[in-house]
């Protein structure tokens, strides 16, 4: 099984993008849907719910990989509001724009790196060192900022959420050139394949002679960057930033790649699954307030769309299997 | 193994003596009953899903819907007993049912559809938390009868009610899982999932008792926690889970399953509530509390591995 998953992500085949042409055919039906509600379907709301869903995409991106390498990051919403926090505090220190973009991004990437390092090199389970992780995060982040939001955020600072170049708003660009530089990565290169191979089967990646802990810690590191960024896009669109930032949204991440098709026991799926998966909750997020269903039914519509997800993959691979 | 894990738990206990001595030092009110007996207190309700919590990790599961059980669980019983005016015992037995049910089906999805048990219950954790708010809209019941809150508030000789129902219920578990087959089966289906098919142990069945038991546990909980705070909140529970775990992780019960046991847990238990509470005394904050708990359960597992595969090497 595990070689037929290898074959079939080093070759493509129409069939084996079933999941992604889904995806996009539930999405198109979902905006006919609530497109009969007026103004969902104006420029401005699509247009939003394209912004809106840029930090999701970037972060899905990260998530990607370390589920496509068999790995689970639940610490990803409270890294996000530290990544948040420190790039707000970066430009209201008045720091130039480029400090501002990289200090975020390379906190994601420690955070990643101390991860990564647990995971791979002291093999403590995935799920327990992000369980840890999140709390230690979250508990930080309130205890450095005492709880208190970041105001007086700069103008300039939201030259990259607010931003805009040829008349599509920066954080498309920042998202579409994620989505566009991991498919490559993954599709294209020797790590991209190694991931994949680390996922569908570790010991055999290691009997390959791939350096199994080396391409777990890397994963973790890239994730953290994407967080990182995703982190400051989130950021930058808003005059303040709270200590609560992304609670929850280690869930919507992982929702996104899983509803996009990358198989959660890792090895099989794809980067564009994972960003149609993010515009599809998206979209319904969107939608479902635009028909005035109260938000407190979000998170169980987000739990069942994953449930839905998951139950066709088993159901998918046991025919397969047959 | 044995022995392994008398040992495991003698030097907990050695460990909690040293957390008390220590805290004892940070502040003088922690050494006194009143405060001792409100940290067991509080530590009992978590305790209830702990124990439950154990036998899922010894399987090689994990239940991260706990938490959001006990807020779908204890609206459950709040909204029959306001909105459908039924009796609160009623009310409450109906809640002790909806979270069996809940777990149950978490264990069907994990059993019967064969999806990891980390992934079911992360969007359950979601789902389950998504209708106790949609269906209260986010309300809070309070004005429980006096009797009621006995359950979460009052005494037996002396000491909480929610402990006594702790020790029964940790008794009742403890044998289960060392004097029965079915314990054995638990443990085996952790240690070796194929072996244990192959012995004829019914795998499927015994998961889906443990998680079912997980959901029982939790609306448990659940209900005793409404009596000790006297509201039912839709958020009740939030971060039970992170708890709970680190409980079971630091008694000694091993993530990749078939080990442990629950007298761990509840020494493990009262390790973290002792910490918290000697915390709190020393006016450190809650927030500072929980990163050091996320760190107490990364660091005891990494110690936990590198002494394992110090001890696979010398032998």
């Amino acid at each position: 099984m595990t070689s037929e998953r290898l074959s079939s992500s080093l070759l493509p085949s129409w069939r084996q993008y079933g999941r992604e042409v889904s995806v996009g055919v539930f999405l198109l039906l979902l905006l006919g849907y609530f497109g009969a509600t007026p103004g969902f379907l104006q420029e401005r709301n699509l247009r939003d719910i394209l912004i809106n869903a840029a930090p999701l995409v970037i972060a899905a991106c990260g998530m990607s990989l370390v589920i496509l390498a068999g790995m689970i990051d639940i610490s990803a919403g409270s890294a996000l509001a530290v990544c948040a926090v420190v790039a707000g505090l970066t430009a209201k220190a008045g720091a130039p724009l480029a400090l501002v973009i990289l200090l975020p991004v390379l906190t994601g990437a420690a955070i990643g790196a101390v991860n990564g390092w647990l995971v791979a090199f002291l093999r403590i389970p995935a799920i327990i060192v992000t369980l840890g992780m999140m709390s230690v995060l979250r508990g930080g982040i309130i205890w450095w900022t005492r709880g208190e939001w970041i105001g007086n955020l700069p103008p300039s600072f939201w030259a990259v959420g607010r931003g805009e170049v040829a008349g599509i708003p920066n954080p498309v660009w920042i998202a579409l050139g994620m989505v566009v530089a991991t498919a490559l990565l993954l599709a294209r290169t020797p790590f991209g394949r190694h991931i994949y191979a680390v996922g569908g089967n570790p010991l055999a990646a290691a009997r390959m002679g791939i350096s199994v802990r080396r391409v777990l810690w890397w994963v973790f590191v890239l994730h953290g960057a994407l967080i990182g960024l995703s982190a400051l896009v989130y950021a930058s669109r808003f005059s303040v930033i709270q200590s609560n930032t992304g609670v929850g949204f280690e869930l919507l991440v992982i929702s996104a790649v899983v509803v996009g098709g990358v198989n959660i026991f890792g090895g099989q799926g794809t980067v564009w699954g994972s960003a149609l998966g993010a515009l599809l909750l998206q979209v319904i997020s969107t939608g479902l307030i635009f028909r005035r269903v109260s938000e407190y039914w979000a998170p169980s519509v987000q739990g069942a769309l994953v449930l839905l997800a998951v139950v066709a993959d088993a159901l998918r691979t046991r025919r397969a299997q047959r | 193994m044995k022995a392994l894990i008398r040992r495991r738990e003698a030097v907990l206990l050695l460990l909690l003596l040293v957390e008390m001595a220590a805290m004892q030092s940070l502040s003088p009110l922690f050494l006194t009953p009143d405060n001792l007996l409100e940290v067991v207190r509080q530590s009992a309700e978590i305790g209830l899903i702990a124990l439950a919590m154990t036998l899922v990790i010894i399987t090689a599961g994990i239940d991260l819907s706990v938490g959001s059980i006990v807020g779908l669980s204890v609206m459950v019983m709040g909204m029959l007993w306001e909105d459908a005016r039924l009796p609160l015992a009623v009310a409450a037995l109906l809640a002790l049912l909806a979270g069996a049910g809940l777990g149950a089906f978490n264990g069907l999805l994990v059993t019967a559809v064969g999806i990891p048990p980390l992934i079911v219950t992360l969007a359950t954790m979601a789902g389950f938390r998504g209708i106790a708010l949609g269906m209260s809209q986010a309300r809070s019941i309070r004005n429980f009868p006096e009797g009621f809150l006995w359950l979460g508030q009052g005494d037996v000789l002396g000491i909480p009610v929610q402990v006594w129902l702790l020790a029964v219920a940790a008794l009742f578990f403890h044998l289960a899982l060392t004097r029965t087959a079915w314990g054995r089966a638990v443990f085996s289906v952790g240690a070796n999932e194929v072996a244990a098919q192959l012995s004829g142990v019914p795998v499927s069945r015994v998961k889906l008792q443990v998680y079912t038991l997980s959901g029982f546990m939790s609306a448990l909980a659940a209900v005793v926690y409404a009596a000790h705070v006297s509201v039912a909140k839709p958020d009740a529970g939030l971060g039970f889970e992170l708890t709970a775990i680190t409980a079971v992780v630091l008694g000694g019960t091993a993530v990749s399953g078939g080990e442990g046991g629950v007298l761990g847990t509840l020494i493990a238990l009262l390790m973290v509530g002792f910490l918290r509470s000697g915390l709190t005394l020393a006016r450190v904050p809650s927030e500072a509390q929980d990163m050091m708990v996320g760190l107490l359960l990364i660091l005891v597992v990494a110690v936990d591995r590198w002494s394992r595969r110090a001890g696979a090497e010398r032998s």
